[in-house]
């Protein structure tokens, strides 16, 4: 196990996020693809964290989860709201602040 | 042993993740996402980062994961939403992400030869996390706080019908 196949997976799953959110329609599925993108990112901060012996990449990915817990949270909330105006997730249905 | 876990973990990640991508029925999907972040806790103990493992499992597969599908059940989402996005935008940058990503991949591949050092004696233990976390990162952890509460107090506005 070396640290550049951690970086590759983490790589892999961060690509197949971008991909989720520039493909897909559904406002949930675009949020757990970004659920994934910042896993990803976890990921090879514990990896460089193990790399240098440093606790500080350790922090840093608590402080991730807790931005991931609130972005969900909020993030879920404006879907919630914008089916109960539009009856829909689709996100090219919702363009309510294009003119 | 260690080598095994690892491809077992990677292959386990990778596939759930290109189901979360690609799956037409959102409930298929979070769980997928679910199974993901439980390889990526499996990942965490493989690098010694045991606190961060378990948080991972707590925070992530067990509150995030329950309110999304929450969500998904709330709205009744079976299996709508298939298909490509309308428009140029998307049709134009996914090929150029992908392209992108890819060369970053390569390029993460070629660097960081080796293996990893020897671990460090108490590294990843709870200890060594909270009095790195009460010390050095006091004030971002108290800051981490007020962000908590104002998720907390924005999800709550936006989702009332009426305040």
């Amino acid at each position: 196990m070396a640290p550049r196949a951690l970086l590759l997976v983490s790589a892999a799953l961060f690509t197949l996020g971008v991909l989720g959110v520039v493909l897909r329609r559904g406002a949930i599925t675009i949020l757990m693809c970004i659920e994934l993108m910042l896993n990803a990112a976890n990921l090879a901060f514990i990896t460089f964290a193990r790399q240098w012996n440093q606790a500080e990449g350790q922090i840093y990915v608590f402080f991730v989860i807790t931005l991931a817990a609130a972005e969900a949270a909020v993030g879920l909330a404006i879907v919630i709201a914008l089916f109960r105006l539009k009856e829909t997730t689709d996100v090219d249905e919702i363009h309510l602040l294009k003119w | 042993m260690q080598l095994l876990a690892f491809f077992v973990l990677s292959l386990l990640a990778l596939v759930s993740a290109i189901v979360v991508v690609t799956h037409r029925n959102p409930v298929v999907a979070a769980l997928a996402l679910a199974f993901n972040l439980v390889a990526i806790a499996g990942f965490y103990f493989l690098l010694d980062a045991q606190f961060i493992a378990l948080l991972q499992v707590i925070v992530y597969a067990g509150a995030i994961m329950v309110l999304i599908l929450f969500v998904i059940m709330l709205l009744n989402l079976k299996q709508e939403l298939g298909g490509r996005p309308s428009g140029i935008v998307p049709r134009v940058l996914a090929p150029v992400l992908g392209l992108v990503f890819a060369a970053i991949l390569g390029r993460a591949f070629l660097s960081l030869r080796g293996g990893f050092p020897a671990r460090a004696p108490g590294y990843g233990t709870v200890e060594a996390v909270g009095r790195e976390m009460y010390t050095r990162f006091f004030y971002p952890f108290e800051v981490v706080s007020l962000l908590l509460v104002a998720a907390m107090v924005g999800a709550v506005l936006l989702a009332k019908r009426r305040l």
